[in-house]
């Protein structure tokens, strides 16, 4: 059958190479009448009028790590999902979903274990907070009596 | 299975009659070339339109905003203002194109690119009728899924690239964001896939009907809650408000595009509005019955049998039936996201944040068990289905 040869992925190719050309073609088009006056002016980085201070591939917030960890994590889930979720109405129509359905199920369950345990560990939260014991406390209010 | 263009084009006789006569004219098979040719015409039609259709978006935002804020809007290019859009083509071919001095120019080129074929990419598999579907992927859903995230890493790297802070912070916020509302919306599509049997968007239209009551979003209650879900998630997907974050102009300027001027600029708005139209279209597919159409007018066969008409125009009318009935729902769609944005403040990116992981992500999981146990139980019976089988239990008792 066609359906399973990449023949049907052509219109992907002719779409990608169409996306490719409208760029190239648009960007030359108007890089022929556009105004060209370059000056160091205008070539700083926009920081509302101030010189720019310092670059900007500097240290970053690393929440952004841990949540594009935790995506990692939840999207190949969710991936291997796909195929069983794909035949799960068929096995249901023969009455034979039972065993579908405790095997997604238990991915299901391995799912909102991560979740549970990310929410548990404060890594859903943007701002960590930490709440200081009593003793801790009193040691800073000490370091503050003192200064 | 829903045909793709080619095998629609490929059932009328002229076209069969004219790739013998070029088979006989070259002296080899020229089925291939055809093909090809046929897939071009279509794919440059549907981005020929689906530009058009980016640039009315920016129109129709900004009248839709002005209406909501009693103003006037764009109303001077063209009737009503409706000519806006070419106006603003015209004036980002001729502006000056910039490069940040300490920008890393591949990749600030690279950028705009990425968006505009992942975005163009994910055209191939959106169902706009049973004819006109480019290409009836077997895992159409997963590719969708699997290509969009090129806008994701667009955004990305236009603000790295740049090397201002601004577009860092945006590029920064909207990869986080992407990524993560990808979680919801993939749990949420596996919902639809669980209930449709198939990958492919013309598996999932194909087992909705024309009428509400047999659209994936009243089958149950969970595919109820899955359908808002999908939206909240789109609407994040999307970088639109109120999860305009990336972009924010009251605290980062522009976001991941400040240092981009002229075409660069206006590729990025194309893809973005794009974009929102795809996803819409998605949406309809996935929940609100695609291109069904109701009482079956959309294979055309009644148009035959009563009216008399040929078979081959009987089934033409169909698919303008059906093209009508997909637009009108995406376009109703996107109306409602261009509302959802003029209507809500933008919220804190840690609210984002709390939003995707705490609420969206614990019940699109939520939904997903809830649908499986629900097929379990029921045998892949609709709500509405199981509500005839009780008043006909009733009412058959009450008979006897």
């Amino acid at each position: 059958m066609a359906s399973y040869t990449l023949d049907v992925y052509m219109p992907v190719v002719i779409l990608m190479a169409i996306g490719v050309l409208l760029v190239l073609v648009s960007v030359f088009l108007a890089q022929i009448i556009r105004p060209f006056k370059p000056s160091a002016l205008k070539e700083q980085a926009y920081e509302c009028g101030e010189d720019p201070v310092g670059t900007a591939w500097a240290n970053f917030n690393v929440r952004f790590y841990v949540v594009s960890l935790i995506f990692i994590v939840f999207d190949v889930e969710g991936a291997l999902m796909f195929p069983v979720a794909s035949i799960f109405r068929r096995f249901v129509e023969i009455g034979e979903g039972g065993v579908l359905l405790g095997s997604l199920l238990i991915f299901i369950a391995v799912l909102v274990f991560g979740i549970v345990y990310c929410w548990s560990k404060g890594d859903l939260d943007w701002v960590r907070s930490f709440q200081l014991s009593q003793e801790q406390i009193n040691e800073l209010k000490g370091v503050e009596d003192k200064a | 299975m829903s045909p793709t263009l080619y095998d629609y084009v490929n059932q009328f006789e002229a076209h069969q009659k004219a790739v013998a006569m070029l088979n006989e004219f070259f002296g080899t098979d020229v089925t291939g070339y055809v093909t090809f040719l046929v897939f071009l015409v279509g794919a440059l039609i549907v981005v020929g339109v689906m530009a058009t259709i980016g640039g009315l978006g920016t129109y129709a935002e900004r009248k839709i905003s002005a209406d909501i804020q009693m103003r006037q809007g764009p109303n001077r290019v063209g009737p009503f203002g409706i000519l806006q859009f070419l106006a603003d083509g015209v004036k980002m071919i001729l502006k000056e194109d910039i490069y940040p001095a300490q920008a890393d120019r591949l990749l600030f080129n690279l950028a705009p690119m990425l968006a505009i074929v992942g975005v163009l990419a994910t055209l191939a598999v959106v169902p706009f009728s049973s004819g006109l579907t480019l290409a009836n992927l077997n895992v159409g859903v997963f590719f969708l899924v699997g290509i969009s995230s090129l806008v994701g890493v667009a955004v990305f790297l236009g603000g790295y690239s740049a090397n201002s802070k601004w577009s860092m912070l945006g590029g920064m916020r909207g990869a986080s964001q992407i990524i993560s509302y990808e979680v919801p919306i993939t749990i949420t599509t596996l919902t639809i896939v669980l209930l449709s049997g198939g990958l492919s968007f013309g598996a999932f239209v194909e087992t909705q009907g024309g009428l509400p009551h047999q659209w994936y979003i009243f089958h149950n209650p969970f595919t109820f809650i899955g359908f808002f879900v999908f939206f909240i998630g789109m609407l994040a997907e999307t970088n639109r408000a109120p999860f305009d974050l990336p972009e924010a102009e009251s605290e980062l300027v522009s976001g991941y595009h400040t240092e981009y001027t002229g075409m660069r600029f206006g590729l990025f708005a194309l893809a973005e509005y794009i974009e929102i139209f795809v996803l819409c279209g998605v949406a309809v597919a996935a929940f609100l019955g695609g291109y069904k159409v109701p009482f079956d007018l959309g294979s055309g066969v009644i148009f035959v049998e009563k009216l008399g008409l040929p078979a081959i125009i009987g089934k033409n009318i169909g698919q303008v039936l059906q093209l009508g009935s997909f637009v009108t729902k995406t376009l109703a769609l996107y109306y409602v996201v261009i509302w959802v944005r003029w209507t809500y403040p933008r919220i804190r990116v840690d609210q984002v944040m709390t939003i995707c992981w705490k609420y969206l992500t614990p019940l699109a999981l939520f939904n997903l068990v809830g649908v499986t146990v629900w097929m379990y139980l029921t045998h892949n019976q609709s709500i509405w289905e199981l509500f005839s089988h009780l008043f006909a239990a009733a009412g058959s008792g009450g008979g006897h």
